[in-house]
Order: C-alpha cells, then sequence, then structure tokens
C-alpha cells in the first residue's frame, strides 16, 4: 500500500519558476510542497555564475548562484517543505505520484504548480554521437559546478546567449575555445556577451555550421563548412580545426511531459520552444487545479522564470481562500509590471509578442463557444 | 582535468577524497560528485558502446535524460553516472564491447 501525505500546494521542480511559487503560496498560508528530481535544489542557478541583467528589482548585477541561495533561504524561512531526489511520474487529477527513495508515495493536494523547466535541444550531423560532443548547458554544469573540464579545445555551435555565456565561462576555468559557429546571418545573443569573448580573440563565425566532426572513438576534429544563400552547405568552403569537444547551444524545449499527462490545453509556439501548456495571465491551465511557470510556460530566463512562479503561487493561494482577492490583485499587478519590465527592449520583444499570443489563444478557447477549457 | 583556480569561484573546495574501481583500475574521486564528473576529471570520456553497432557514447545531456552516461555500477546495470553522486569503494564498469548487457 503506497503512502499517503497531503498539502495544499505541490510544485514540481526546484528550479527558480518553482522556488518562487512555493515561497509565494507558503507566505500566504498554504502548506506547500516542493518535489524535485535531482539531488540538490536550485534548477540551473547555481552553475550561472554570471550577474544577471534586469533592474535592481529583478537582481541585477546578482550572480545566479547567489540568487539560488537567497531563494533556498526564503524557501526555508517561509516553511516550504521540500523533497529532492524524488521524481513525479503520474498525476491522476489533483493526486501527484511521486517516487521518493525508492517507495511510491501519493499526495493528495488542492493545486499542482509545473514549473519543470527545459532541456537542451540537440542536433544532429555526422559525428554528432561520438563522445565529446555536449550540451553547452551540461558542459557548464561540469565547469562550474562540479569543477572539471571536459576537455581543451572547444567548438560551441550556437550564439544565443546560453551558447556566447558557456564559451567565456570555459576561457575562466581554462580551456581553449577554438570558435562559436552560427548558421543564421547574425549573432544571437547579446551583443556585450558577444564583445566579452571577441575580445578574447575567439572568432564568432556566422552563416557558418559543423558539417561533420571526425575522430577515432572521440571527437578530434571539427570540420565547418559555410552555408550558401540557398541554406545548404557549400563543400568547397569546409575547414578544420583540431577540437576535441563540441558544445551545442541550440536552444532549449519546455518539458511537457507531466502536463500532456494531466490533459490540458496545449498550444504550438515555436518562438517559446515548441509545445507549451495553454495558459492565462493567472498562469493557469485549462484545468482549474493545475498551474504553471518558467520554462515549462515558454522558454525565457530565470528572472522571468521566477516573476511567473510568484504569478502563479499568489493565483494559487488566492484560488484557494487563502487570499482576499484585492490584496491577490495588487500582488498579481506588481509581479506582472516587473515582468513587462523584463520583457521589454529589443531582446524581450519576441518574447512579449509570443507570450501575448498564448494569452489570446486562451481568452479565445475559454470565452463564449470556447473549445474545451474546463475551468 | 580539474578546474582548481577559478576568477570567479575561487579555488576549488576539495571535498573528501574516495577510492572508487573502473573497468578495474583505482582512481581517487571526490565523495558525493557525479560518477560521470569524476571519470571526465580523469580524461575518460567513453562511458559506454552502443549495443548493436557498438558505437562510443560520452556523457551528452549532463541531466539524466538522454543516457548516453549510463554504466554498471555495483552489479547494476543502466546507472546514469551524470547524475548518481560517487560514493567510496564503487565498482563501476563500462560496457565498452558493445553487445548486450
Amino acid at each position: 500500500m503506497a503512502a499517503r501525505q497531503s498539502f495544499d500546494i505541490v510544485v514540481v521542480g526546484a528550479g527558480p519558476a518553482g522556488l518562487a511559487a512555493a515561497i509565494e503560496a507558503a507566505k500566504r498560508g498554504a502548506r506547500t510542497l516542493v518535489v524535485d528530481e535531482n539531488n540538490k535544489p536550485g534548477g540551473q542557478l547555481f552553475k550561472q555564475i554570471h550577474k544577471f541583467f534586469g533592474s535592481h528589482e529583478h537582481r541585477a548585477g546578482v550572480r545566479g548562484y547567489d540568487i539560488g541561495r537567497q531563494l533556498l533561504d526564503e524557501a526555508a524561512n517561509s516553511g516550504v517543505t521540500v523533497w529532492l531526489d524524488a521524481v513525479v511520474h503520474g498525476l491522476f487529477d489533483s493526486r501527484v505520484a511521486v517516487l521518493r527513495e525508492g517507495r511510491q508515495v501519493t499526495v493528495e493536494t488542492g493545486r499542482i504548480i509545473l514549473a519543470t523547466g527545459a532541456s537542451e535541444n540537440a542536433v544532429a550531423f555526422p559525428g554528432s554521437t561520438l563522445p565529446g560532443v555536449m550540451g553547452a548547458g551540461a558542459i557548464q554544469t561540469m565547469i562550474n559546478v562540479h569543477r572539471v573540464l571536459p576537455g581543451k579545445r572547444f567548438v560551441m555551435l550556437g550564439s544565443g546567449n546560453v551558447g556566447l555565456i558557456v564559451c567565456y565561462q570555459l576561457m575562466q576555468a581554462g580551456a581553449e575555445v577554438l570558435a562559436v559557429v552560427e548558421a543564421m546571418p547574425s549573432i544571437g545573443g547579446y551583443g556585450v556577451h558577444a564583445a566579452k569573448i571577441r575580445r578574447a580573440g575567439v572568432p564568432i563565425l556566422v552563416g557558418t555550421t559543423i558539417s561533420r566532426v571526425a575522430g577515432q572513438g572521440k571527437v578530434e576534429a571539427v570540420v565547418l563548412a559555410t552555408l550558401g544563400p540557398d541554406g545548404k552547405i557549400d563543400p568547397q568552403s569546409e575547414r578544420t580545426l583540431a577540437a576535441d569537444t563540441v558544445g551545442l547551444a541550440v536552444g532549449l524545449t519546455p518539458l511537457t511531459e507531466l502536463a500532456w499527462m494531466a490533459g490540458c490545453e496545449f498550444f504550438f509556439s515555436p518562438k517559446l520552444g515548441g509545445h507549451l501548456p495553454l495558459h492565462d495571465d493567472n498562469m493557469l491551465t485549462s484545468l482549474p487545479y493545475l498551474y504553471v511557470a518558467g520554462d515549462i510556460t515558454g522558454v525565457e530566463e530565470a528572472s522571468t522564470a521566477m516573476e511567473e512562479g510568484r504569478l502563479a503561487g499568489i493565483a494559487a493561494a488566492e484560488s484557494l481562500g487563502l487570499v482576499a482577492a484585492a490584496t491577490a490583485a495588487a500582488d498579481k499587478a506588481a509581479v506582472r509590471q516587473r515582468i513587462e519590465v523584463l520583457r521589454s527592449g529589443p531582446f524581450g520583444e519576441g518574447r512579449r509578442l509570443a507570450k501575448a499570443e498564448i494569452l489570446q489563444q486562451q481568452a479565445l478557447r475559454s470565452g463564449q463557444g470556447g473549445l474545451s477549457w474546463k475551468a | 582535468m580539474r578546474v582548481d583556480k577559478h576568477p570567479v569561484l575561487g579555488d576549488r573546495e576539495i571535498g573528501r577524497l574516495v577510492t572508487i574501481s573502473v573497468d578495474g583500475s583505482e582512481i581517487e574521486a571526490v565523495e558525493g560528485e557525479p560518477i560521470a564528473a569524476a571519470l571526465l576529471a580523469q580524461g575518460m570520456i567513453v562511458m559506454r558502446k552502443t549495443p548493436r553497432f557498438g558505437e562510443p557514447r560520452g556523457v551528452f545531456c549532463g541531466i539524466g535524460r538522454c543516457t548516453d552516461c549510463a554504466m554498471t555500477v555495483d552489479g547494476i546495470p543502466n546507472v546514469r553516472t551524470c547524475v548518481t553522486p560517487l560514493k567510496a569503494g564503487m565498482v563501476i564498469t563500462s560496457n565498452l564491447k558493445g553487445g548486450g548487457e
């Protein structure tokens, strides 16, 4: 017989979104449980050793791991229960099935907040399965958290912020970065990150891709090629770099398995990483007990994830009758305003529009004659 | 290779050093770090070979999803070494011949 437990709110994922959600919910009196499959909380914050952007309220200038420590302290002080090494493997309406320390535990709950994050995309080319081809995030974890360099000479595929930042951090860790390779005609990430690695002498090769990786049982050579106007590899342009490790920084995909299992409505947003749970401006999905926050709702960055988590935490507590509507409205308005700021500017514009599209879709489907909105 | 010095993170705090066995050789590693990190620090990047074609695989995702780093740990097959904390005396074997477990 499986063990049973009960909480007001269960949050899946102890990253920035999940912890922020749990803190807000617990502060408002909700008995809150956070479940995470990893053996340490904090999600990807502890490998982010760079200073964050944004305004003072967004803790700009503070490094990722310090934000992680602050969140953990706050969670402990607000009475949040955290289960680590615990896998949520099933949602049965508002019952959450957890595998914890080898035992099955069923948690009865009023509200569920999914903050499962995202996983890195892979890209296939001849040799892409050779040892030495790794996700950029995996490299970042190894160097910054475990203090191990998985190679000596790196090539990074993808010039978004992840690719650029990990290159800089590889150099901080003592590695050599031979090149950043970008298929698009321009650099994807912030100019300030690109400038840092260019100043260090790393070329960012736009309109270029990896045509293949060669080596006996491991990466020994990376063959680059220029892309023609038709987007195809120009074989005449091939040249070889003597790298031993390739980082793939080619985007992320929301981790949505539990949302699919729950059966909430989905929306396809290429800009935000693919299929993601449709949600309203309270982060509520089409199921009345299921909220979402962070990268599962569209891939952005940690600051936005925390704000979305706060929104979900406040809204979930409010829906349980723990907060007066007027108080909750004011709290949520403040968070939404901060989210607007994070999505402003030339780099936030695309995300802001994509997020607005989600809300429009949600309104359309939940309105009169809506498709199958169940709230 | 270990990252001992770091301009932001400072010197590496070395935890308790323990000994494990990897394919019959004893190596020194840090207790609690992921098994895969200890192996990468030794320059060991091939964790297994694929059952059918015998192709080498190493750490890819680092978050326990892709299973490319799966090895046999204390007799238990298919352990995801990137998310499994290392303990003193572990006996780890790769499956470098390919073929079934």
